[in-house]
């Protein structure tokens, strides 16, 4: 397809339409943020500053400081609730997270820039793979429905969808970590090897990153299986997939060109719309095997009190989700033929 | 209802699975008003004891006995899961209906509202508050709060259904007969409805419990309130995989599995045999 055939005038409508969309969410985002803690019946303010100097943590006078100010322009008593809400906007605007609280003066945006790599990597090669290998399983179980195999592979992925994904995370850690110790269960590389491009380094980090990269394979297969046999057993009994087979073509050239190349674009779909989770990570994964991710900062926020932090996280996570979900979108003619027709 | 309930047993291994599951849950949420300790309070048996016949689950590294620390966990999680549910319910039912029925600018506005809550992330900003209210969070506060996020995926399945009900024929017919509006929706249209109404909820009955979980393994709950998440969250504290306590994880964390993969069988069982192909094969079966 030529980009000039995509980019027509009812383009334009739909990337209008996307990006509006794409602000909307921002904005509904940032505004819950803002309201649903005024919703709770405290004042968290001068109670999470209580907090910080009788804590575990040592924190900087000037931190409190600073903390304290915006929190007062965040949260603050200056001025009424409109007023508020404004300032809330303006320092979004202003991208001005403030200061990390615990590792006062780093902005929390080097903090966060830090995570980002790993969280990234992580859940990105882990969807993929899972959304690979779910599909060509659930392929292959779509078409060969009538074999016993399929049965028990459908129950599997039946019995694997609903658990939520921490509690594979735990299953591998129990079992390989400590009843057939063969993994390492904290860190992500070993603590005496440089971080960088070097081969040592990679193969640490591969060794490291298998068992919780694997859960979360485990975990988002099930979805993509079922999703895929659905599809290709709907696609199967079509007139031109009957066609084919009367007429002797290969059985696999059937299944990968006629019917699994159908079945791919709702799929694409569902990974793109996946893809957009990435940001909120696997926060437990990264807790429970030490990958210094978005996850363990945020965990890390927590037990620390450090506000800013986790404020920065969500308004990050926001802003991330939404526009890699508008990247989605509007890659998404360039695949679909019937998008553009719309 | 009976014959129904037998054919399903019959005919589908999801559905025995599924009873048996939740009869499992059933008993459980039976048995914590019966357990001989308080859920939370710690050294009443002797700590790090591997299951045995006396302590079916094992006891924790605080003295507590986990099969009737779990009684209660499960219990808790379950209220907490069917709250949310049902708030939830609220606001997916209305607005996949209304906007639905109403159509046009209506519509077009609460699906780009409804289409922005779909792709922000819940985590984040529940982490937020959470951490936020930490010590005056109260579950049904956070009920609410899982509930204000998490209808909006429901509430499009729901709106779809109802699309695609007002083009058929036999919707038609009623108005031309007329039949008024509210009487069509109701004895014509919510059997078609209630169907993805049920499976919406065991979803998001299964979604905030995992949620409620997340963020209590993460402390952010009322961690004195035995939850299946607040069990985790103390084995954590505890560090029980390192002092080699693995039961006090893997009663959880089993249960869970079990739990979860139950009620999700026995929505797709259900799901199925709303189906009337699947009923015909039955059908066969029994024959």
């Amino acid at each position: 397809m030529s980009i000039r055939g995509v980019l027509g005038k009812s383009f334009f409508k739909y990337l209008a339409q996307r990006v509006g969309q794409c602000v909307l969410v921002v904005f509904i985002g940032i505004t819950l943020t803002f309201l649903l803690p005024r919703l709770a019946p405290t004042n968290p303010i001068e109670m999470k500053i209580d907090q910080m100097m009788t804590g575990p943590m040592r924190v900087y006078p000037e931190a409190v400081a600073s903390f304290r100010q915006a929190m007062y322009d965040l949260y603050g008593l200056k001025g009424g609730l409109g007023e508020q809400y404004i300032a809330t906007w303006a320092r979004f605007f202003r991208g001005d997270l403030g200061p990390s609280l615990t590792t006062y003066p780093r902005p929390v945006s080097h903090l966060i820039w830090r995570a980002m790599p790993w969280t990234i990597g992580l859940l990105l090669t882990t969807a993929i793979l899972s959304w690979l290998a779910g599909n060509l399983l659930g392929g292959l179980a779509g078409y060969h429905s009538d074999k016993r195999w399929t049965k028990w592979v459908e129950l599997t992925a039946n019995c694997i969808r609903p658990i939520p994904y921490y509690i594979f995370a735990f299953v591998l850690l129990i079992v390989f970590c400590f009843l057939v110790p063969i993994f390492p269960s904290s860190d992500a590389y070993d603590r005496g090897v440089k971080e960088g491009l070097n081969l040592r380094f990679m193969v640490s980090v591969l060794y490291h990153t298998f068992l919780p990269a694997l859960s979360l394979v485990i975990t988002g297969v099930g979805g993509w299986l079922l999703g895929m046999r659905a599809l290709v057993s709907n696609i199967v009994s079509e007139d031109y997939v009957q066609y084919a087979e009367f007429a002797g073509v290969r059985k696999g050239t059937i299944l990968g060109k006629y019917v699994m190349r159908n079945a791919l674009l709702p799929q694409l779909t569902g990974l793109g719309m996946g893809l957009g989770t990435i940001f909120s990570g696997a926060l437990i994964t990264e807790y429970v095997f030490g990958i210094p991710g978005i996850g363990l900062i945020s965990y890390r926020a927590i037990v620390s009190f450090d506000y800013s932090l986790i404020m920065g996280i969500s308004m990050f996570s926001i802003v991330g989700v939404s526009v890699s979900v508008l990247i989605v979108d509007l890659l998404y003619p360039f695949f679909a033929p019937r998008v553009r027709l719309q | 209802m009976r014959k129904a309930f037998s054919g399903l047993w019959k005919t589908s291994g999801y559905f025995r699975f599924g009873i048996v599951s939740i009869s499992f849950a059933v008993l459980m949420f039976v048995l914590s008003f019966f357990s001989p300790y308080k859920p939370m309070e710690s050294f009443v048996v002797p700590a790090n004891l591997p299951p045995s016949l006396a302590h079916l689950f094992g006891t924790t590294s605080r003295g507590q006995d986990l099969f009737w620390q779990m009684t209660v966990a499960l219990r808790n999680s379950l209220l907490f899961g069917a709250v949310t549910a049902a708030l939830s319910r609220v606001i997916a039912i209305w607005v996949g209906m209304y906007a639905g029925y109403r159509g046009g600018l209506i519509d077009k506005a609460m699906m780009a509202v409804n289409d922005s809550f779909i792709i922000l992330p819940v985590l984040p900003i529940l982490l937020l508050v959470q951490f936020l209210v930490r010590e005056k969070m109260n579950w049904f506060y956070m009920a609410s709060m899982l509930a204000l996020l998490g209808w909006p995926y429901d509430a499009r399945l729901i709106r779809a259904q109802v699309l695609s009900l007002k083009e058929r024929i036999f919707s038609e017919t009623a108005v031309f007969c007329g039949m008024p509006t509210g009487r069509i929706i109701i004895k014509e249209h919510l059997p078609y409805v209630m169907p993805i109404i049920f499976a919406t909820t065991i979803n998001n009955f299964l979604w905030s419990i995992g949620l409620e979980v997340t963020l209590s393994i993460l402390g952010l709950t009322n961690i004195n309130n035995a939850s299946i998440g607040v069990v985790i969250f103390w084995a954590n504290q505890h560090q029980a995989l390192i002092s080699g306590t693995w039961w006090w994880l893997a009663a959880p964390v089993g249960i869970t599995v079990f739990v979860f993969a139950g009620l999700y069988l026995l929505a797709v069982a259900l799901n199925e045999y709303i189906d009337p192909r699947t009923r015909l094969s039955m059908k066969a079966v029994a024959a």
